[in-house]
Formats: structure tokens, sequence, C-alpha cells
């Protein structure tokens, strides 16, 4: 019997190995075809490895940086979700208590609003959500983080509130007693309790704003600014041709940091992951 | 009391909420300013620095964006929605006007109008002067001469479609011989270079057939021309350098390549590749010949027309029209502007000002003018519609991977039918 | 006591969100309904020219082809990747070697973006093609909506699969045991205790992979771009194709009614869902 379980254990060993290769066979191809010369970077050629005369160092990662100012783009990205994902979990969780505690007809309206969003296509709102932002100037990387609020306080208030909802209010209260103000209650009791949820709703909302493509792209003052994913889009096409080498290169400069936060943080994206689903 | 600090911090927060928008706004001047949606990605460097240097002349500030290639609808339409619009953008000639002629300011009394050597190089809506053109160019078959030559023909020897396609065939089979990898370039089908036979080399069959017919726009067309058409698309796709169903992701770039590595003999494109060719060729080594069609070889020229007309958008502010105005006059008069325009562009403008290009495939277009041929006219600025062009585009990548000629016809004749009927 | 307390702190604790939440969503939802119903290039040309959009959708004939490819996209791709997901859970919790490595490996695709994640697969799915001597992406509609289909598994299977093996090791092993004891075969467990005790996590994946594979667009757009000819075009991309792409008055329109349709879509299959999910909480 368990000899039998070890051996179709080994068995499922492999298979799972090998499966495993494949799926990162992708993003290694990526990386060794970044590091060939651009007419080695054929559509037949993708397969090769560099040898010595394909070989290219880090030439390419340098033209993507240098050509593209893809360095400005990673700068705009990362202040672009840094500052949309902090917003948006102070200003929901915040929105979240209140709804909860305060359960008059109008949070619950605003409720039941925010959940709506949630299923709201964004194709539905593209124009005149971009039309609003120009009007207001809401398209600097800056600035950007109050569209992003707006257009993602629904997941972050309907995950806060389901969590909200299971803490007991005596905690509150004594600190209410003891004169704290809502602020102090807040910061001092809610985040602590909170802080498992904040960390699931940072990582879903960090996903969806640094690998967002179309929102920034009709959002943002495209004359100065670029993201990531906007810049690896104008490899394809500009100048007249694809710059397969350089555009590899910022794949990879887009992917790496991506796993280096996943390898680090693994833990708390994965139950990140799984509380955000059990809500959802 | 507790209710005052409350309303006053809500205060401060709705405060910096909207202090933080506020601050581009202001920083705003309110001499006017310029921004230019450039449709040329080739040109994109040589915009940015004459610019640059139109800012350090006069201190007003340009922009220049660049759409993506195949993107400058899609940039303009969006673009053109925001409060800080495109001064300056572009239309392809008549169709494209129809959409945008609400936004464009009348150039009848500007400078640059007073400009232009003819009329012809206008786009107008009844009086008003909507688009003026700012470039001419032509193409044809660039060839290198140097392999020709190694092959034992001479220009003279390709004087019609039949002495092409015979030289070609032959380049072909002994490609192994003279160390080439075709006798053109790959007919690349990728979106950064379709563009050269849905657009370009479809202009032919619509050009002889309007002559034929005597009009200058039709709501269907016949396709009269269209076996020659094949004929040559033909030719381009069995005396290549790869496969035909390799084609749909060959790139302008892959093309460019072959022919810059002298892989290739011809390579089908304009007068704006001269900037990129001469970083390799001497002038000996290049020449443009007419797309030999099969049906007035004998006086067939160079194709040379424009589809580039600028307009200016009537609804940006007074001063910021105005600079618009001024830059645009400035860059075909000026020194630095004709120059730029003439050297690091490579364009023929239709200005009195213009200096002469160094472009060698301009000089032949002229050269071929005097000899007596005719230029062929760009009628693909009478393309129904982008629409269009994209369907032909695909059933001419399906019929070099094998697919049916028939689906080419259709998409050409009744696809034109189709988005002529939708465009009105 | 609490809600008394913090009631007029409101503009502290929900006026930035609501501030936020009227510019991001709210104001440009009612106006993009409004402007359904209009012909428009930019806000200040708008005509109205009441339901003449909608009948212009139905004629499209490019709508109805995405709009049936989209509802096929849907199904079959959140079929494949449910299926895989649980058999991969499946596998990882039956506790062999390397279990945490794999669940590492299978989950990462999911962090990467639409656009790029289109252009790795765009590299890898044609340079296979050439191999095979095959039509490449652009070229073909049926290898454009297989290599769709491979991409989203590759990027969603271990979002999914994570679900599933939080649900699986919730069921406890003592019922797993009870049953093996009454000598209920691997086959049974599976079937009538495993399968039946993930019910709910079975619901939030089918929720999440057919919402996801309604509203593709970014993967869309860079790994195919609707070729040839709109073949492969799912509605997002249609939508914004049309809206952005097509010159002429009228199409601004019509997209914003296509883009309502749509939205009308999502929200019946979510409500559908939604009651699903409840009956099934019944059921419990």
């Amino acid at each position: 019997m368990t000899e039998k379980k070890s051996k179709s254990g080994i068995v499922a060993t492999i298979i799972l190995s090998i499966i495993s290769l494949l799926w990162i066979y992708p993003i290694v191809m990526i990386l060794f075809n970044s590091l060939k010369v651009e007419s080695a970077i054929t559509t037949a050629g993708v397969f090769q490895l560099p040898n010595s005369e394909t070989w290219n160092g880090l030439k390419n990662f340098v033209a993507s940086v240098t050509q593209m100012d893809f360095l400005k783009s990673f700068w705009y990205s990362l202040v672009i979700s840094v500052m949309s994902v902090v917003l948006i979990l102070l200003c929901c969780s915040m929105c979240a208590w209140y709804i909860v505690r305060v359960n008059g007809a109008l949070s619950k309206a605003f409720y039941y609003l925010c959940v709506f969003s949630m299923v709201v296509p964004f194709q539905m709102v593209m124009f005149t959500l971009a039309k609003t932002a120009d009007t207001l100037k809401l398209n600097t990387p800056y600035n950007i983080c109050i569209i992003y609020l707006g257009f993602g306080a629904g997941l972050a208030v309907f995950m806060f509130t389901g969590f909200v909802k299971g803490i007991p209010l005596e905690i509150e209260e004594a600190a209410l007693i003891d004169g704290c103000n809502p602020l102090q209650v807040y910061f001092k009791i809610l985040i602590p309790i909170l802080k498992p949820t904040i960390i699931s709703t940072a990582i879903l909302e960090l996903m969806w704003v640094w690998n967002d493509y179309l929102l920034p792209t009709l959002v943002l003052d495209i004359k100065k600014y670029r993201t990531i994913p906007m810049a690896i889009q104008y490899f394809r096409g500009s100048f007249g041709h694809v710059q397969m080498g350089p555009m590899m290169a910022s794949i990879m400069i887009d992917i790496i940091p991506i796993i280096i936060v996943y390898l680090v943080c693994q833990k708390y994206i994965i139950e990140g992951v799984v509380a955000g689903a059990v809500k959802g | 009391m507790k209710m005052k600090k409350v309303t006053a911090l809500g205060m401060a927060v709705l405060m910096a909420a909207t202090v933080i928008p506020a601050v581009p706004a202001m920083a705003e001047e309110a001499a006017g300013k310029v921004y230019y949606l450039n449709f040329k990605p080739e040109q994109d460097e040589a915009w940015q620095n004459l610019a640059a240097a139109y800012t350090e002349e006069t201190g007003v500030p340009v922009t220049v964006v660049t759409a993506a290639s195949g993107q400058y609808e899609t940039t303009l339409q969006s673009e053109m929605a925001k409060s800080d619009a495109p001064t300056l953008f572009q239309v392809n000639g008549p169709v494209g006007l129809k959409n945008w002629k609400d936004y464009c300011y009348d150039l009848s009394g500007s400078d640059i109008y007073s400009q232009l050597t003819s009329d012809a190089f206008t786009v107008k809506d009844g009086d008003a002067v909507d688009g003026i053109a700012y470039v001419i160019e032509s193409y044809g078959l660039i060839t290198n001469k140097t392999l020709l030559e190694k092959a034992g023909y001479t220009l003279d020897d390709i004087k019609s479609f039949d002495d092409l396609k015979k030289v070609a065939d032959d380049i072909q089979a002994r490609k192994d011989e003279l160390g080439i990898k075709g006798a053109f370039t790959c007919a690349g089908m990728d979106s950064s270079s379709d563009w050269r036979f849905k657009t370009h080399l479809a202009n032919l069959p619509i050009y002889y057939e309007y002559k034929e017919d005597g009009v200058d726009d039709t709501d269907a067309i016949k396709g009269t021309y269209l076996d020659n058409y094949k004929n040559v698309f033909d030719l381009y796709i069995t005396d290549s350098t790869c496969e035909g169903a390799e084609l749909s992701a060959k790139t302008a770039d892959d093309s460019r390549n072959e022919f810059v590595n002298s892989e290739a003999v011809f390579y089908q494109n304009g007068s704006w590749e001269y900037g990129e060719l001469s970083k390799t060729f001497s002038d000996d080594e290049l020449a443009m010949i007419p797309i030999y069609f099969g049906v007035d070889d004998a006086n067939e020229g160079l194709a040379t027309g424009t589809e580039n007309f600028w307009c200016v958008n009537k609804n940006a502010a007074e001063e910021d029209i105005q600079a618009t105005l001024d830059f645009m006059n400035w860059c075909v008069t000026s020194e630095t502007g004709t120059k730029s325009m003439a050297d690091d562009m490579g364009f023929t403008i239709p200005f009195k000002t213009a200096q002469a290009s160094n472009n060698v495939f301009v000089k032949q277009d002229a050269g071929y003018t005097e000899a007596g041929l005719t230029p062929v006219s760009w009628n693909f600025t009478t393309m129904p519609s982008e629409e269009w062009k994209n369907g032909v585009g695909t059933a001419l990548t399906a019929y070099a991977a094998g697919g049916s000629w028939d689906d080419v016809v259709s998409a050409f004749v009744d696809g034109w039918a189709t988005e002529k009927a939708l465009a009105e | 006591m609490v809600g008394k307390t913090i009631k007029k702190w409101w503009p502290v604790f929900v006026l930035p969100t609501l501030a936020a939440f009227l510019i991001g969503f709210l104001w440009p939802f009612i106006w993009g309904i409004y402007l359904s119903f209009c012909k428009f290039t930019t806000v200040k040309d708008v005509t109205f020219v009441g339901l003449s959009n909608y009948s212009k959708v139905f004629m499209d004939s490019s709508f109805s082809h995405s709009f049936w490819l989209t509802v096929a996209f849907a199904f079959i791709s959140s079929l494949l990747i449910n299926v895989l997901a649980f058999s991969i859970a499946l596998a990882l919790t039956k506790g062999y070697k390397g279990t945490n490595i794999f669940r590492t490996v299978f989950f990462m695709p999911n962090l990467i973006g639409g656009i790029v994640l289109g252009y790795i697969w765009q590299t890898l799915i044609n340079g296979l093609l050439t191999i095979w001597g095959q039509p490449l992406l652009k070229l073909s509609a049926r290898n454009g909506f297989i290599g769709m289909l491979i991409l989203l598994m590759w990027q969603q299977i271990g979002y999914m699969m994570i679900i599933y093996v939080a649900g699986l090791n919730n069921v406890s092993p003592d019922l797993i045991e009870a049953a093996q004891i009454d000598g209920a075969t691997s086959r049974q467990i599976l079937f009538k205790i495993k399968i039946p005790m993930i019910m709910p996590s079975v619901t939030i994946c089918t929720f999440l992979t057919l919402t996801n594979g309604f509203k593709m667009f970014d993967q869309n757009l860079s790994l195919t771009g609707g070729d040839p000819g709109k073949q492969s075009q799912l509605l997002a991309l249609n939508i914004y194709d049309t809206f952005y792409a097509r010159s002429g008055a009228q199409w601004k329109g019509i997209g914003q009614a296509k883009a309502v349709i749509f939205f009308i879509l999502v929200v019946a299959i979510a409500l559908i869902q939604l009651k699903a999910t409840s009956s099934k909480e019944v059921q419990q």
C-alpha cells in the first residue's frame, strides 16, 4: 500500500515537474531572446538559444531604457500604482467602516452602488471617464490615483465591509469611552485588525493598476507620460517596424520586479487571492 | 466644537483633492503653444528636433507627439476629445477630411497658403481651405543597381512589366549563384508594412480605372485592372526572399533589412526611405523605377502625390491657432525649417521657398517627368476607408499564404461599395 | 453608540471615496448611458438621435460576430480552466514532494499584465506555427481563437487552482477517512465527497472565469489585434475599435450603444450567477 503510494507520488511529481517547466518556458524564452541580436529574433528563430554569433549582451536593455525613456515609464507606473493603492486602501477601509457602523439607507445605497460598479465593464465608461478626467485635469501620474480610487472603490469597499462586519463592536465602544475620537479609533484599533484584508486588497488592486493599459492610455496626458504597458505597445509599429530586441528587453524589465515581489511576498499574495475569492 | 473640527478636517481633505488637479492648470501660459500630432513615425526624430529649434528661436513651446503606426486615427480621436487637443493634425485627403471638416480652421487667409506653389495641393470644403499638403512623395521599385549589374542587367533592360518579370524570374532562379535570397524583399503583411500593398500597390488598378473612365472618384469600383494587380503581387511573392505563408509576420523592418543587407534587388517603397537607405548605399547604387503594371508601361512614371494634409484645429484657443500658423509658416519658409524638411525628412515640399532635396529618388522623379513620363497620381486618398484597406490587406495576406484570389477581388470590389455606402 | 459617534464624521470617512466614486464611476456611467442615444465626435457636438444607434448596432455584422465569439470564448475558456485547475489542485493536495514549488510556478503568470502576456504568446505561438507550417495568428481566426484560449488558460489556471486548493484543504480529513473505512473507492470519494464539499469554490471560479472571459481586452489587443479582418475580435475590443478606430461621426454613438448592451450582458450573467450561488447556500 505505502509502496504503491510512493510510486504514484514519484510519477505525479515527474508529471507536475514537466508541466511546471512548460509553464515557465514562455518567460525563459523571452529572457534568452532579449539577449540576442535583433536579426536573430525571427518568427522561426525564437526557439534558438543565443550563441556566440547572436549574443547581444545587455544591449537590448540599454536600448529600451535609452530610446524609449523606459525608466521614466517605469517610474510613472510605480508612482501610479503605489499612490493609487495607498489611496484606495485608506479611503475605502474608512468608508467601509462607516458604512457598516452607520447602517442607514444612504450608506446602504452607496454600498450597493459600489457592488454594482464591480461588474460594469470599463468600455462602458471609457470615453466619458476620459473626458471627465481631462476636464478636471486628473491626467498626470500624480493625480490619476483619484480616478483609480473612483473606479477601484467597488472591489475595495466590498472586501472591507465584508471583513468589518465580523469585528465585534465592544472594542471600538471601549476606546470611544476612553476618550478616543473616531480617527484615533480607526488608526489604533481598526487598522491593526484589518491588516490581513488590507494586504489582500492591496495585492488585488496592485495587480490591476500596475498592469492596466486602457485606462492610462485614454486618461493620461500622452504628450508627457507613458506607463510600461503603453510603452511596450509603442515598440510595435512605432518607427515603422517592430523593435523586437528592445521589446523583449522591456518585457523582461516589466516582469522581473513582478517576479521578485511575488517570490518575496508569495504567502501574502496567495492568501490574498483566497481571501478575495471567498469574499467575492 | 468637535463638529467644527470634523468639518475642517473634511474640508482639508476635499481641498487637497481639488488643489492637486488645479496645479497643472495654473501652470499654463497665456501665450500660444503648438501641439502637433504627427502621422509619420519615421520622421518623428526630425520633427522633435525641428520643434526644439523653433522653441529655442521663438520661445513658443511646440509639442510633437507621434502616433504609433496604424494608430493615428485612434490617437487623434481620443486626443481631440481632450481639452488640450492637438492644434495641428493631419488628414489623408478628401475622405479623411469628411470626418474632421467641422474641426478645420479655414486656412485661405493664412501666410502658409500664400506660399503654396499650386492650389492643387489643398483639400477644400466649399471655398474654405481646410488642409494644405506639406509633402510631395514618390514611390516605386527601389533597385539595388550594384546587384542588378552583377546579375548582368542594367536599368535600361527594364522598361515594362514583361521585362521586369523576365529579369526578376532570372535573378530568382540564380539567387544562390548571386549570393542573394530573392529578387524582391519580402512583401511583409504585418501592419507596419502591409500598406505598401493594400494602399500603395492598390493605387495602380484604381489609377488606371479612373483614367480609363475619366473620373476621379467612384462609388463602385469595377476592378478592371485587378488581373494586373495580381500579376505584380504574384511576382512579389514568388520571386521573394521568403515563403508566402510567412509574410503575415514580416515587418517593414524585415523587408528593409533584406534590402540593406543586399539580399534582394527590388524593394517597393517610397522616397521617404532615402534617409535610412543612404546610411548604407551611395547615391549611385540606388534607383527607383516605376512599378510597371502592364497597362501603359511606356508612359508610366513614378507614383507621385501626397496624402498628408495639415489641418489646424479651429476649436483651439485663438493664440494657439496663431502660434500654430506661425509655426507652419516657419517650417516651410525659414532656412532651418526648409533645410530640415528637405534633408532630415527627405521631403519635397510644395512651397515657393522649398530647398532642393538631395534625395536621389526625388531627383529621379523630376527626371522621369522631364523625360515625358506621366506620374501616377495618388488616388488612394479616394479609397473609402481604413476599413476597406484592411479588408484588402487581410485578403492579400491570406492569398499569399495559399488562399484564393477571389477573396481579394471581393474585398476590393464589394468592400468598396459597402464602405462607400457607409461613409455617406 | 459607535454608529452615532462617527455618523457626523462623514466628511472624513466617506466623502473622499464618494467624491472619487462620483468622478471615476457614477457620473461617467450615467453620462455614458445618455451618450448611447446621441451622435457625437467630441462632447462639444452632441445631438440626440434616440434609439437609432441601437438599431445600427444590430445591423453591424462585426458586432454579432464578436458577440457569439465572446460567448463561445467565455464558456469554453471557463470550462477548460476550471477542469484543469481542479485537476492540478487535486494533485497538489495529495502531499507530494515539491507541492509548494509547483504552486508558486503555476500561479506566477497571473501577475503579468495582459498586454505583455499577449506579446509573449504571440512570439511563442507564431514560432511554433511557423515550424509546423500553419498559418500565423494574424492570418487564421481559428488559430487566433485557440491562441487566446491557451493564453488565458496559462494566465488563470494558477489563480483558480489556488482557490480550489483552499477549498480542498477545508474538506475535513475525518470525513474522507470515515469514507475509506466504509470501503469507498477514491473515485467515489472524489465525486461523492470532495466535489460536493467544494461547490462554493466551483461557483466562485466559474463566475470569475466567465466574467474574465467576457471582459477580456488587453490580451486580445496584443495577441491578435482582432485580425484577420476582425475575425478574432472579442466584444470589448470590438467596442473599442468601433469607438476609436472607425472614423465618422456616427460610430462613437454606436460604440457607446454597444457598450451599454455589453454592460447589460455582463450584469445579467452576474445576476444569474448570484442567484445560483444563493440557492446553493440555502441547500447547505
